[in-house]
């Protein structure tokens, strides 16, 4: 190492790439950055891939357990599981993908913002952050959406409001533990606007924690949206989801059960590759994840 | 002592308001209210407004409000708006089969979180800790719906051991629940297991690194004593909150698993409810399940949070510092 570069701050790019092959050299790392980048992958060619419209009826095969022709079968209105199966994340990884930035920036700066100010606005607001989180999350969702109906419009909103309240938390601690130290009251005394020090002091420390919490963010929002099209208010058919092909399969599960199983597998092999990327992210990053509770 | 005990109760208490006010202002903007939904096609001029007139709806929302607030502060839910049934009777039975299922779950996931935390805690690494470690992730983190499509299939279809689906009305007494409430339970003990045991584990590692432990085993302390006089009583303090947090996520995630099974609980009420909302407006109880539920995870975690300050004196006389 040359005398420079041990004065230098490490370039954010740079540091990335330090933290990613950090998270590549973990076994669960691999694994789950694979499936993450799998199913990226799968949902952007997925349809140029599929064997079959997902539309296409074939009364001939309904409910057939796999064939040639179809290779995992076909579902109760004789349509391809595979080809359904394959196009089923689609929508799940877009509306997820939109809404995960959008609740980890605007509850993170909501949450530094608190953690920096204090006083009674912090109060006030915390208490109202504590009483929506004390809200089961499907109920706050439903209301919400039987309201303005389902479709993407409303969903990302919603869960980019939703999930942007537990955000607030944990940025506002993150935010304390860096709040008193020197360097805050030195730009303080500098007499930096609040902006600049959210920007130039906190925001840097508190970066790697927005970091983990929004990749577990995703993968809450994924369970919650699948969740709600298994319930039947995510996406409306016939467009093939995951959950919603599982709630439909579900009831031929006995002599079709494969219709079941290739949603199961595809929507879990999705979350438990976030999960395990978000897992060796926070080890890479240093921060411990367990100790964080389920909201 | 006292003086933060009530402190953190008036807080639970601003919390469940808040919540009350929340939930009020949420069902207000759900479109159309009790009459149009009673009076159906009919819901126009002055049969529309007599039934408002009749209700009481035409007042402004914040007298509406502190009437149902005082109602509910007595246990008066109101009457639903249909079936002219008071919903504390309505709501009663399912509550307690909700109760029901999230006990049993409770009283099969707690202990063996603890054991299998401190077990993995104390073998890090080894094949157990890496066998339990990874199946946490696996059940905490798949959807509720998919663990128990596929325990269903498993256990109920294929292996043909347990019923898939529950059949027993909603007002029978607990004992028929059995056998039928078992696949359920498994689903929601599985995730709560999974939740505790993570938190215990890192707990159990975090103490067993600790200087005192260190200290304890220079001083020649043998290693089991190390562990459960020194290491546990510290380890296992923080699982209190985790618990209270993973019966908070019960109570959402009970709502799908009631789905799915068939359960006649709140949560399979509340999702008819909401299903209905649009021709049913029973908003009532809709406000009085949301509103029992937000009770309920307050309740939960003021407790758990007195249990800390109890067990922990360092806590104690750090907020009474303060």
């Amino acid at each position: 190492m040359t005398e420079k570069t041990l004065h230098q701050r490490p370039t954010t790019l740079s540091r990335l790439g330090g933290v990613l092959s950090d998270v590549v050299s973990r076994p669960s790392g691999a694994i789950g950055l694979f499936l993450v980048v799998f199913h990226i992958v799968l949902a952007l060619t997925s349809p140029y891939l599929v064997p079959f419209d997902y539309k296409e009826m074939n009364a001939s095969f309904m409910l057939s357990g796999p064939t040639s022709t179809y290779w995992l079968g076909a579902d109760h209105l004789g349509r391809d599981v595979l080809s359904r199966t394959l196009l089923g994340g689609r929508e799940a990884l877009l509306v997820t993908a939109i809404a995960t930035p959008i609740a980890v920036m605007w509850g993170g700066f909501i949450g530094i913002l608190l953690g920096l100010v204090g006083g009674r606005i912090d109060e006030v607001l915390m208490r109202i952050v504590d009483a929506f989180l004390s809200l089961p999350w499907i109920l706050k969702m439903l209301v919400l959406i039987v309201t303005f109906g389902t479709g993407m419009l409303v969903l990302i909103p919603t869960l980019a409001f939703f999930y942007g309240i537990p955000v607030i938390r944990i940025a506002r601690a993150a935010t304390h533990d860096v709040v008193a130290r020197d360097f805050v009251s030195a730009a303080r005394a500098r007499g930096h606007k609040r902006m600049t020090i959210i920007r130039l002091e906190l925001l840097p420390n508190v970066l790697d924690t927005l970091m983990v919490e929004g990749a577990m963010r995703w993968s809450w929002m994924l369970l919650a949206f699948s969740s709600l099209s298994f319930l039947g208010f995510g996406v409306s058919p016939p467009t093939p989801d995951w959950g919603l092909m599982i709630a439909d399969a579900r009831g031929f599960m006995s002599f079709a059960p494969v219709g079941v199983i290739a949603p199961v597998v595809a929507l879990s092999s999705l979350i438990i590759g976030i999960n395990l990327t978000a897992d060796s992210l926070a080890k890479a990053l240093g921060i411990d994840r367990a100790q964080k509770a389920p909201v | 002592m006292l003086n933060l005990f009530l402190r953190r109760l008036m807080l639970g208490l601003v919390t469940v308001v808040i919540v009350s006010i929340i939930i009020f202002l949420g069902v207000e903007l759900l479109p159309g209210d009790a009459c149009t939904a009673f009076l159906e096609r009919e819901a126009q001029g002055k049969l529309l407004e007599n039934c408002r007139n009749d209700l009481g709806l035409g007042r402004p929302a914040y007298e509406r409000y502190l009437e149902w607030a005082a109602g509910a502060a007595q246990g008066d839910l109101g009457i639903s708006a249909n079936g002219q049934k008071s919903i504390a009777d309505l709501v009663g039975h399912r509550l307690g089969n909700s109760l029901l299922l999230a006990l049993c779950a409770m009283c099969a996931g707690i202990p063996l979180a603890i054991i299998l935390g401190v077990v993995t805690g104390l073998w890090r690494d080894r094949p157990v800790d890496l066998v339990f470690s990874t199946s946490a992730i696996f059940a905490m983190t798949i959807p509720e719906f998919v663990s128990a499509t596929v325990l269903i299939l498993l256990f109920s279809i294929w292996l043909e051991w347990l019923p898939g689906i529950v059949l027993t009305p909603a007002d029978s007494p607990a004992s028929d629940f059995f056998p039928e409430i078992l696949l359920p339970v498994i689903v929601l003990a599985m995730v709560m297991t999974a939740h505790i045991l993570r938190m215990v584990r890192s707990s159990v590692i975090q103490v067993m690194e600790s200087d005192y432990i260190q200290m304890a085993t220079l001083k020649g302390v043998p290693y089991w004593r190390a562990v459960f006089h020194h290491a546990l009583p510290n380890a296992l303090l923080p699982a209190i909150n985790v618990v209270a947090l993973t019966i908070a996520w019960l109570l959402g995630g009970v709502v799908v698993i009631e789905v799915v099974f068939n359960y006649p609980g709140l949560g399979r009420m509340m999702m008819r409810m909401m299903i209905d909302a649009i021709s049913d407006r029973d908003l009532p109880v809709v406000q009085a399940i949301a509103l029992i539920v937000a009770t309920v995870y307050v309740c939960v975690n003021l407790t758990a949070d007195l249990m800390t300050m109890i067990a922990n004196p360092r806590l104690r006389t750090h907020y009474l510092r303060k």
